[in-house]
């Protein structure tokens, strides 16, 4: 299957997490803080809120409790 | 000789910031007395909705005539007090909520107010995340929006400017003719002592008939533009009024950063401090009917505050009858981010013994003494 990452395409296996998705990718800046800094994901279980990425246009949603689903669009720093 | 004050104010949130940002205009000895941060009380956990609110006639001449005095603080303002001039846009649930619009529009423009009835297709213009097929609403332009905190600490600055002294980390336990008494057992001397201190002024002048009325509030992560003016359900007065024990109303702000305040329950249950997740279920669920989206986005922070409420929904702003050196400013409800100035202006009127711009007497003060 594939997502949408920045507007390109990306195949994916089944069951990857959005996050995993991203780092294998090679993102390591998925956000930027309030003064531009790059943020990327610490726990990997939703508690520190580093991870938050753009997932079908909402907004602050942590990549790392999202699983990948087809077609999905991904946005990393919006 | 021990000091003698003009005046001691008791309370350090936005309404006793006031006070004391007017009184230093007029008396160089004024004193303010807070036992913990400024701001940090009510004024903390309030929404900073500056409004013209339309439910008594008392009501409306206070709003409005500390919404100018706002209006006039504005270019003065730190940026951290976040100014903004949101508007209100008051949302009709219904064709029969609808149909009500139209007097409303008329009393505000009476009242020299701008007022503007939206239908269904420009309320949805103006606000492109609310429901589909909502009947319309009417939009007050002049309402804006602040941060009472900051906004409450400036006041105090300005008046500090002025040559206003802070006493900061005592408590009142005492104060009546003309005497307060801290927690160390100070006494201090003063010509007039303003009781400022919200919810929790019966205690400082026992016989006040105010009671705390609980307010949730909700705050979101940062989704800029998502929400544009201060929206508010127009049932929202039935639902303040309701002397029931819990009620819920939709009330979104948009924030500076970003951020939208959700708003608003109000319940008696004394002083309890916690959140009810219920009633936070209660809230989300009011919003949807309103902003269908609204449950996708991420929730930072949920808050509990407390409304100092009187038996008339209006603030006590005037001296004792059987101790006219003790003046009373509290019992502001949801409202005191807006009539705090308004409050400060009276109270200073009182003091320096002049007439005010407006009819004071609907909020004259009248104690129950116990003998
Ligand atoms: C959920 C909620 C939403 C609201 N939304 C809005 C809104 O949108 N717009 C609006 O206009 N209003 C709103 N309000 C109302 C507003 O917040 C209050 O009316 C206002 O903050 C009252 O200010 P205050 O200075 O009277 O009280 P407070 O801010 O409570 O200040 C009283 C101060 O007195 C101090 N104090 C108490 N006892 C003593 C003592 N013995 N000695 C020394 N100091 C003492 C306290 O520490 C405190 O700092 C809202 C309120 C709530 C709860
Ligand atoms: S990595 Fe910490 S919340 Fe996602």
């Amino acid at each position: 299957m594939t997502v949408r990452i920045n507007g390109k395409e990306f195949e994916v296996s089944p069951g990857t997490s959005v996050a995993a998705a991203l780092l294998n990718i090679g993102y390591s800046g998925f956000r930027r803080s309030e003064t531009g800094e790059s943020r990327g994901p610490v726990c990997g279980m939703g508690i520190c809120l580093e991870c938050r990425v753009q997932i079908g246009g909402v907004r602050h949603v942590r990549a790392c409790m999202v699983t990948c689903q087809d077609h999905m669009e991904i946005e990393t720093d919006a | 000789m021990t000091e003698v004050f003009d005046g001691i104010v008791v309370g350090g949130g936005i309404v006793g910031c006031a006070c004391a940002y007017y009184l230093s205009e007029r008396f160089p000895k004024v004193l303010l007395i807070e036992k913990g941060p400024v701001g940090g009380g009510s004024t903390a956990a309030g929404m900073g909705h500056v409004v013209v609110m339309d439910d008594s006639r008392a009501q409306f001449a206070l709003t409005q005539y500390s919404q100018q005095l706002w209006n006039e603080l504005f270019p003065q303002l730190e940026p951290s007090c976040e100014p903004r001039s949101t508007g209100t846009l008051w949302v009709a649930a219904d064709e029969e909520e609808f149909s009500h619009v139209d007097g409303k529009r008329k009393l505000y423009e009476s009242n020299g107010l701008r007022a503007e009835v939206l239908d269904t297709k420009a309320i949805r213009e103006a606000e492109p995340h609310l429901r589909e097929g909502l009947p319309g609403g009417l939009l007050i332009p002049g309402d804006s929006v602040i941060y009472p905190m900051t906004a409450a600490a400036w006041l105090l600055d300005q008046a500090r400017l002025r040559g206003a002294k802070l006493l900061q980390g005592r408590a009142v336990v005492k104060m009546g003719q003309g005497k307060t008494t801290l927690d160390d057992g100070t006494t201090l001397d003063a010509h007039f002592v303003v009781n400022a201190t919200g919810d929790r002024a019966q205690t400082l002048t026992p016989g006040l008939p105010i009671t705390p009325r609980k307010g949730h509030l909700i705050i979101t992560d940062r989704y800029p533009g998502y929400v544009r003016h201060q929206l508010v359900e127009l049932g929202y007065l039935k639902s303040a009024h309701e002397m029931s024990n819990e009620s819920v109303a939709f009330n979104a702000q948009p924030r500076a950063t970003g951020q939208i305040l959700l708003g608003s329950s109000r319940q008696f249950v004394g002083w309890d401090p916690g959140i009810d997740r219920n009633l936070i279920a209660k809230m989300v669920a009011r919003a949807t009917e309103y902003l269908p989206g609204i449950g996708s986005l991420s929730v930072i922070r949920t808050w509990v505050g407390f409304r100092a409420t009187t038996p008339n929904s209006l603030p006590l702003i005037g001296s004792l009858q059987h101790d006219p050196a003790t003046l009373v400013a509290a019992g502001h409800e949801g409202l005191g981010i807006t009539t705090s100035l308004a409050t400060g202006k009276l109270i200073a009127d009182i003091a320096s013994g002049v007439e005010s711009k407006i009819d004071r007497n609907p909020f004259a003060v009248s104690v129950e003494v116990k003998s």
